[in-house]
């Protein structure tokens, strides 16, 4: 979450960079770009998230259109979700893996009708880029919108705030705002200001993400945060909303030497993309789910107050048993909390274990994730 | 009592033969909300700019070096209730540890509040 950039670039600003500042955003370093990592405070900024409505600015990650003849049947060739019977306006939760089955990056896919917009991790957004330009067939059109913001607005009350800015459904007979589910995507107009807007986020929070012109970004901004319910955010937070939400993050908890199974996400795989193959890494993944993976990503509750941070190692007695890929202390929950990978025999809810921090064995246990229950909206709720 | 700062950031006040160490104002704004805080326990030998304590905020965590060599004599119980005390009074009810100096001289070098300051301003 914190790395900087390991190449020569110099560091790029962001639209709302000036923004940022200007709100007290202490500015990092983060995926080749100038971030927020904090305004007031992580603690007290995730807790507001979590009563209120925070906005996120998370316009580091990619922004991609996939269109042309058989763009499905071209996505399904690279990535683990069902395509093909992702409806107009509906999102999935796809994994784009390499041959031997590791993920290459974790992305959300959405059917917009003429074209599928893909939102890729802004560290690797470059890496992705170039390996669907050299797998798709030429006649699939990626075309990469740098021009364009992502804002998150996540918390109980997100939807509710956003609807006060009057937005309209910009094409007639499309949803409105109140009555997308999780996972819906659908285009409004903010006056003249076109939004795309997806019933989703990275906080275990209802909420939504907003794609909007980077001419347009900084007046969305000022009008949300002029809503008294409406905070802006930064990277620590959603960091630790992420984590208490048991949601991997790419680069720590998921990367190249993971397949989906191990990794818990098997959901990203349906059945018949399971049963078919036909994407990099199928007989892996086919393998992993036939004979058990050689190990498994579990969350972890660990006794007192010391939080153990990824990298620390996961012992039962005096054997290695995992390494923690993500940990910290939960602000909602007051304790420290940890996700890592542990063999199998290891990974049952209530299974005890340690964690060694600098030569000291704290007392975990092995616990469900999420930490925190997800409130998304789901259908008929 | 002469209350002296380092460039690691930490401050430490001698009372003749004793220190009380904590973190400065600056470091507890850098580090952010403070969750933890691992000090060493009485009768711990320290010697300058070796590991003394670990803070740990939300997001990492953060070594505390020995500003002078000495004895640790007591550290401070209410950090483990009430870590954030490094947060509201890092120079006063947050300090860490208490120690007897084993080597007055190494307190020769080290800063005082306004050259501290000063210093701060440039960074």
């Amino acid at each position: 979450m914190y790395d900087t950039q390991d190449d020569k670039t110099e560091t790029q600003f962001l639209p709302l960079d000036g923004w940022h500042r200007a709100h007290g955003g202490r500015m990092v370093e983060f995926a080749g770009y100038w971030m927020p990592i904090q305004y007031e405070g992580i603690i007290a900024e995730h807790l507001w998230v979590r009563e209120n409505a925070g906005l996120f600015d998370v316009s580091h990650m990619g922004q991609l259109q996939i269109s042309g003849e058989g763009a499905a049947e071209a996505l399904e060739a690279l990535l683990t979700t069902d395509i093909k019977t992702l409806e107009h306006g509906k999102i999935r939760y796809a994994l784009m893996l390499n041959e031997a089955g590791g993920a290459l990056d974790d992305l959300m896919v959405t059917n917009r009708g003429i074209y599928y917009y893909l939102v890729v991790n802004g560290a690797t957004k470059w890496d992705d880029i170039a390996h669907l330009r050299q797998h798709l067939p030429d006649h699939i059109t990626l075309n990469h919108l740098e021009d364009r913001a992502l804002l998150a607005l996540q918390g109980p009350k997100a939807v509710a705030a956003l609807a006060q800015l009057g937005l309209v459904p910009a094409k007639p007979g499309g949803p409105e705002l109140g009555d997308m589910n999780f996972m819906e995507a659908a285009p409004f107009k903010w006056g003249k200001v076109p939004l795309g807007i997806s019933r989703s986020g990275y906080t275990g929070e209802d909420g939504v993400e907003i794609s909007v012109r980077g001419e347009d970004v900084v007046a969305l901004a000022d009008a949300l945060c002029a809503l008294p319910e409406v905070k802006p955010i930064g990277l620590g937070a959603r960091d630790s909303l992420r984590l208490e939400a048991g949601l991997p993050l790419y680069g720590h908890d998921l990367d190249a030497g993971v397949d989906p199974i191990q990794a818990g996400l098997g959901f990203a795989v349906p059945k018949r993309r399971r049963a078919e193959g036909g994407f990099p890494g199928a007989a892996r993944v086919q393998a992993s789910i036939a004979n058990g993976p050689p190990s498994k990503r579990v969350g972890l509750m660990i006794e007192g107050r010391m939080p153990a941070r990824e990298g620390a190692l996961i012992f039962d007695g005096d054997t290695q048993v995992g390494k923690l890929t993500s940990g910290g202390f939960s602000p909602s929950l007051q304790a420290p909390i940890a996700m890592g990978y542990v063999a199998p025999e290891h990974a049952a809810p209530g299974t005890p274990l340690e964690i060694d921090v600098r030569g000291r064995r704290l007392p975990a246990s092995v616990v469900g994730l999420p930490f925190v229950p997800h409130r998304y909206k789901r259908k008929g709720v | 009592m002469t209350r002296y700062y380092t460039i690691e950031h930490e401050w430490i006040e001698v009372d003749g033969t004793t220190a009380t160490v904590g973190i400065t104002d600056h470091a507890q704004h850098q580090l952010g909300d403070i969750v933890f805080v691992e000090v060493p326990a009485a009768g711990t030998t320290l010697t300058k700019g070796g590991q003394a304590a670990v803070v740990e905020s939300v997001k990492a965590a953060s070594d505390v070096y020995a500003p002078v060599s000495g004895v640790v004599s007591e550290s401070n119980a209410a950090l483990e209730a009430d870590p954030a005390l490094v947060n509201s009074a890092p120079e006063g009810d947050g300090w860490f540890f208490k120690l007897t100096l084993t080597n007055a001289a190494e307190l020769e070098g080290l800063m005082d509040k306004a050259a501290y300051d000063a210093w701060v301003k440039t960074l």
